[in-house]
C-alpha cells in the first residue's frame, strides 16, 4: 500500500433484493484529508459508510487502512481499527448523563479510569464544551451531537465518519462545527463527510467523491466547482433551480392567535403563545434548531393534538376540537418530519399507505368502504409525478430510500392540491435535483393559491422558497418578516433564542 | 459462531410456513414425551392427530370444538393487529352465555322462531358488556386490558356459578347445580342429522368472510393494522385511538359472547358450572397460528379442535391424564412463537475476523 493512503476501497460491491447499492466502488482517503461523498438519494452513500464502519458486509471488493487488509465485521471492530462515525439520527438515552451515554457507545477497553475528566478536557480542547453529569433530556441537538462526536474523539480516530452532521445546527453551531473538523484534520485525522449541502462541501472539503446509481462517476476538488456543477455531476445532467416569487397575497387561510399548549412529554417543548397568519399565496418559512417546538406546533396545527377551539381557523372557521380528518376535508395537508412510522406506515404498500391521508379528498373511502383500485392509481400518479425509485407501489414503504419516502410523502399531500400545505424538513435527505423539484411545486401550489407553512432546519432553502419568514425558540414564535428584509447572521441570533430585542431590532 | 440477524424483508414464504412447521415440531416433541412417559408413541400421536380425521363422528365433533374457537379467535385477531390485548375472552364467553342462557330459562316453553335470535342478541350483548370494562379502565385511566380483562374471567366463572347454584338452578333438579334443559324453540339446529355438529358452525363461516372483507376492503380493518403497526401514524392518518380499542374490544366480546351463546344453547342445552372449557384461551393460539388471517384462523380452529378430541380418545385409549391436550397445545404455541423469529430474523454465521490478528 502506498504510504499516503488511510483508507484505501477498491471494488466495493453490494447487492440487495432488486437493487445494486454499491457497484465496484473504489476511492481513497489521505490522513488528515477532509473527503466528501455526494450523491442523489439512493446513491448508495449510507451503503458505502456503513460497509465502512462494519455496519453491513460487501458482497465483494476490499478495503485497506493503514496499509492492511481491512473488513469489518461489526463497528465494535471498526472502532478499534480508529473509525468513528457520527450517524445523522442520534444513538443516545435521554435520561441518562452525557458520561453514561458516552461509555455505552465506546469499546469496554478503550473506557478510562476518569472518564468525566476526559471528556471535560477533549470536549474543550476541540471547542465544544460539554457537561458530564448533565442529562441528555435537557441538551439542545446541536449540544446532543458535541456528545456524538466526543464520543468519536475519546477513541482517539484515524478516520471520521460524519453523516449529513449539519442539518441540526445553526450557522453559528455550523461554524464551530467546522473549526473542530479543521482542527482535527491538521493533527492527521482524516474526515469522510457525507452533506447534500454542497456550499459547505466547498468550503470544507479537500476531495469530494461522487456516487451516482452505485457506481463512483467522478472526483473532484470542491473548492475549484461550484454548487451547481457539483449538482450536475450528481444527476448527471443540467439542474434546474427554483426561481424566487414575489406573489400577489390573498386572503388569510391559516390564523393561530394566542396558541399556548403545554406538552405530554416531560422533554417535549411547551407552546407560548404562538399567533400568525399564512395568506392565500403565501409560504411562510419557520426556521429554528430542532426540538425548539417545531413538532409540537405541526401536531397541534393539524389536529393530532387539540387546543383551544378558537386559537387556530381555517378560512375564519375556528378549527381547534377538530381531528385531523376534519381539518383534512376543510383543505389542510401535512408533511411530518419522520417519515417511517409517523408520515407513512412502515410495513404497509406505497398504495395502502396513500389511504393513510388522502381516502377523503381522493375518494377512496365510501361509508367505510374503501376503493382499492382508486388507491393503487393514485399510488401509481405519486410514483410517476414526483419520480419515486421504487420497484412499484406494492413496495413496502420501509424498502424506500429516505430521500425516496420523502418524495413519495410530499408527493401524496401536494397531489391532493390542499389549500393549506404544513410541511416540516420538506427536503430532509433529499438530494439537489428532487429537493428543486420539491420546491418547485411547492411554489406552483402557493401560485395556485394555497397557505404554505414551511417549518425547516435548512436556512438556504427557506431563504430560496419562502415570501415570509420567522423563528421558533423554546415554542416561542417572532414576529413573521418578509424574506430578504433579515440577515443570516441575525437569523441565527434569533434561533439561539436571543428573542424579542434582536426581533425588535430588525423590525 | 452464529448470531441472529435482522432481514431486510419479512420472509413470507416462511411467514406462512411456520403454522406447519410448528405442527411437524410438535408431532416431533410428542414423539419424544410418549417414549419418556413409556407410551407406544407412534400410537398415541396417530390417536390424537391422525384417527380422528378418519370417522365422521369425529369430524362432526370437530366442528362442534373449532366452532367457538374460530368464532372467538375472528373477534381476537383485529384487537391483536391493532395492539389491544384482550385476553379475558373465555370470561365474555361466560359472560354472553350467561345473559343468553337466561333469555332462554326466562322464556321458557315459549314457542316461535324470533327466541333463539333474541338468545343470540342477548349474548353477544352479554359479552359486550363484559369486554367494556377492561374498554373503559383502558381509555379513560390507561389500566391495561390485559390485566383486567384476564381477571374478569374468574368474576364471570364465578358469577355462572352462583348463579346455577341459586336463582337459575333447575327447580326439578334434585338441587343439582344446573339450570333447566332449554326448551326446543331455544336450542341451536343440527346441522348433521345424527352428530352434534350445529348450524352455529355456519355463524363462524360468516364471521371468517366478514372479517375477510373488512380486514381487505374496510376503513377499520385498515385502522386496526395502522394502529398496530405505528400507532403515530394512525394519529397522523386521523384515526382516534380510544375510538379504535372501543371497537377491538366490543368486536371481540361480542363474538365471544355469541360464542359461549352457541355453545351453551347447542352441544350443553343448558347453563352449567363447567360450561367454561378453556375456549377462550386456546382460540388465542388458534389466531397466532392462524397468522391474523381469517382463512389461516378457520384453519388453525380445526387443528386446535383436533388435539381436543385426539386429546379424549388417548385418555380413553391410553389412559393417559387429560392434561396432555393442554400439553399439545401449549407446544403448538411455544413451537409457532419460536419459529416466528425466523421470519424477521435470520441465523448467521460469523467467521472469526482475520483483520484483527494481522493488525
Amino acid at each position: 500500500m502506498i504510504e499516503h493512503t488511510l483508507l484505501h476501497i477498491s471494488g466495493i460491491t453490494k447487492r440487495f433484493p432488486g437493487v445494486l447499492a454499491n457497484d465496484r466502488v473504489g476511492f481513497s482517503i489521505a490522513p488528515g484529508e477532509i473527503h466528501a461523498l455526494v450523491g442523489e438519494n439512493g446513491a448508495g452513500k449510507s451503503t458505502l459508510v456503513k460497509i465502512i464502519y462494519g455496519v453491513m458486509h460487501p458482497d465483494a471488493g476490499e478495503m485497506h487502512f493503514g496499509g492492511a487488509p481491512y473488513a469489518p465485521a461489526r463497528p465494535s471492530e471498526a472502532r478499534a481499527h480508529g473509525v468513528g462515525m457520527v450517524f445523522q439520527h442520534f444513538s443516545l438515552f435521554e435520561s441518562l448523563s452525557v458520561a453514561e451515554n458516552v461509555a455505552l457507545g465506546m469499546n469496554k477497553e478503550a473506557v478510562g479510569e476518569n472518564l468525566d475528566q476526559q471528556i471535560i478536557e477533549v470536549s474543550e480542547s476541540y471547542g465544544l464544551p460539554l457537561d458530564p453529569t448533565r442529562l441528555i433530556g435537557s441538551l439542545s441537538v446541536g449540544e446532543r451531537q458535541r456528545v456524538e462526536i466526543v464520543r468519536c474523539l475519546l477513541q482517539n480516530p484515524r478516520l471520521l465518519i460524519m453523516d449529513e452532521p449539519t442539518s441540526v445546527l445553526t450557522p453559528q453551531e455550523v461554524e464551530i462545527l467546522f473549526k473542530t473538523l479543521r482542527q482535527l484534520s491538521s493533527e492527521g485525522c482524516s474526515i469522510l463527510y457525507i452533506s447534500h449541502k454542497l456550499d459547505e462541501i466547498r468550503v470544507l472539503c479537500d476531495r469530494a467523491t461522487v456516487l451516482r446509481g452505485g457506481k463512483v462517476v467522478g472526483e473532484c476538488d470542491p473548492t475549484r466547482e461550484t454548487a451547481r456543477s457539483i449538482a450536475e455531476m450528481m444527476i448527471g445532467g443540467a439542474l434546474e433551480l427554483p426561481e424566487p416569487q414575489k406573489p400577489d397575497l390573498g386572503e388569510e387561510r391559516l390564523t393561530v392567535t394566542g396558541l399556548s399548549k403545554e406538552s405530554d412529554d416531560p422533554f417535549g417543548v411547551n407552546l407560548d403563545k404562538i399567533s400568525f397568519a399564512v395568506r392565500a399565496g403565501e409560504i411562510l418559512g419557520v426556521a429554528g434548531v430542532a426540538g425548539n417546538g417545531q413538532v409540537e406546533l405541526m401536531e397541534v396545527l393539524i389536529g393530532e393534538v387539540l387546543s383551544d377551539n378558537d386559537t387556530i381557523k381555517i378560512d375564519g372557521m375556528a378549527v381547534g376540537h377538530t381531528n385531523p380528518t376534519q381539518r383534512r376535508e376543510r383543505g389542510m395537508c401535512s408533511v411530518p418530519e419522520e417519515r417511517l412510522g409517523h408520515g407513512a406506515v412502515p410495513d404497509m404498500s406505497l398504495w395502502e399507505n396513500t389511504i393513510l391521508s388522502a381516502r377523503s379528498h381522493k375518494g377512496m373511502e365510501n361509508n367505510g368502504i374503501l376503493d382499492l383500485g382508486v388507491a393503487q392509481g393514485f399510488g401509481r400518479e405519486i410514483v410517476d409525478e414526483f419520480d419515486v425509485k421504487a420497484a412499484g407501489i406494492a413496495s413496502v414503504a420501509s424498502s424506500l430510500s429516505g430521500g425516496n419516502l420523502q418524495k413519495f410523502i410530499v408527493g401524496r399531500e401536494i397531489l391532493q392540491t390542499p389549500t393549506i400545505l404544513i410541511i416540516l424538513q420538506p427536503t430532509w435527505g433529499v438530494d439537489a435535483a428532487a429537493a428543486a423539484d420539491i420546491h418547485r411545486s411547492l411554489q406552483d401550489l402557493a401560485k395556485g393559491g394555497a397557505a404554505i407553512l414551511v417549518i425547516s432546519q435548512d436556512l438556504d432553502e427557506l431563504m430560496l422558497i419562502s415570501t415570509n419568514f420567522a423563528v421558533i425558540s423554546e415554542g416561542k414564535l417572532s414576529d413573521p418578516l418578509p424574506t430578504g428584509s433579515i440577515s443570516i447572521e441575525e437569523i441565527g441570533l434569533l434561533m439561539g433564542g436571543v428573542h424579542s430585542s434582536a426581533g425588535k431590532e430588525v423590525a | 459462531m452464529y448470531r441472529l440477524e435482522p432481514r431486510k424483508e419479512i420472509s413470507y414464504l416462511l411467514l406462512y410456513l411456520t403454522p406447519v412447521f410448528a405442527i411437524v415440531l410438535t408431532i416431533l416433541a410428542g414423539l419424544v414425551l410418549f417414549t419418556l412417559i413409556g407410551k407406544p408413541p407412534l400410537q398415541a400421536i396417530s390417536i390424537i392427530f391422525f384417527e380422528p380425521l378418519g370417522d365422521l363422528y369425529a369430524v362432526s365433533e370437530m366442528l362442534v370444538k373449532a366452532t367457538p374457537l374460530i368464532l372467538i379467535a375472528i373477534g381476537l385477531s383485529f384487537g391483536f393487529r391493532a395492539g389491544v390485548w384482550n385476553i379475558g375472552a373465555e370470561g365474555q364467553f361466560v359472560a354472553g352465555a350467561i345473559a343468553g342462557g337466561s333469555v332462554a330459562l326466562g322464556l321458557y316453553e315459549v314457542e316461535g322462531f324470533w327466541v333463539l335470535p333474541l338468545m343470540c342478541l342477548a349474548g353477544i350483548l352479554g359479552g359486550m358488556a363484559w369486554a367494556a370494562i377492561p374498554a373503559f379502565l383502558r381509555t379513560r385511566f390507561n389500566a391495561n386490558e390485559i390485566l383486567v380483562s384476564l381477571m374478569l374471567t374468574y368474576v364471570a366463572i364465578l358469577i355462572l356459578s352462583l348463579l346455577v347454584h341459586g336463582p337459575l338452578m333447575d327447580p326439578d333438579g334434585m338441587n343439582f347445580p344446573e339450570s333447566r334443559i332449554f326448551h326446543d324453540a331455544a336450542v341451536v339446529p343440527i346441522l348433521i342429522e345424527g352428530t352434534r355438529a350445529h348450524v352455529g358452525f355456519l355463524a363462524a363461516l360468516v364471521a371468517v368472510a366478514a372479517a375477510w372483507f373488512v380486514l381487505s376492503r374496510h376503513i377499520f380493518g385498515f385502522q386496526t393494522k395502522v394502529m398496530g403497526s405505528s400507532p403515530r401514524a394512525a394519529r397522523f392518518g386521523g384515526f382516534i385511538e380510544n375510538k379504535i380499542i372501543w371497537k377491538c374490544l366490543m368486536l371481540s366480546g361480542g363474538l365471544a359472547g355469541l360464542a359461549g351463546l352457541i355453545e351453551t344453547a347447542g352441544p350443553v342445552g343448558q347453563l352449567v358450572p363447567s360450561l367454561p372449557v378453556g375456549y377462550g384461551f386456546t382460540a388465542i393460539i388458534v389466531v397466532f397460528l392462524g397468522r391474523l388471517n381469517p382463512v389461516g384462523i378457520l384453519l388453525a380452529g380445526f387443528v386446535m379442535a383436533l388435539t381436543y378430541i385426539g386429546g379424549e380418545t388417548a385418555q380413553i385409549e391410553l389412559n393417559l391424564p387429560k392434561a396432555v391436550t393442554g400439553v399439545f397445545q401449549g407446544m403448538f404455541l411455544f413451537f409457532l412463537l419460536g419459529i416466528d423469529v425466523f421470519t424477521k430474523y435470520r441465523l448467521r454465521h460469523i467467521k472469526p475476523s482475520k483483520t484483527v490478528a494481522g493488525e
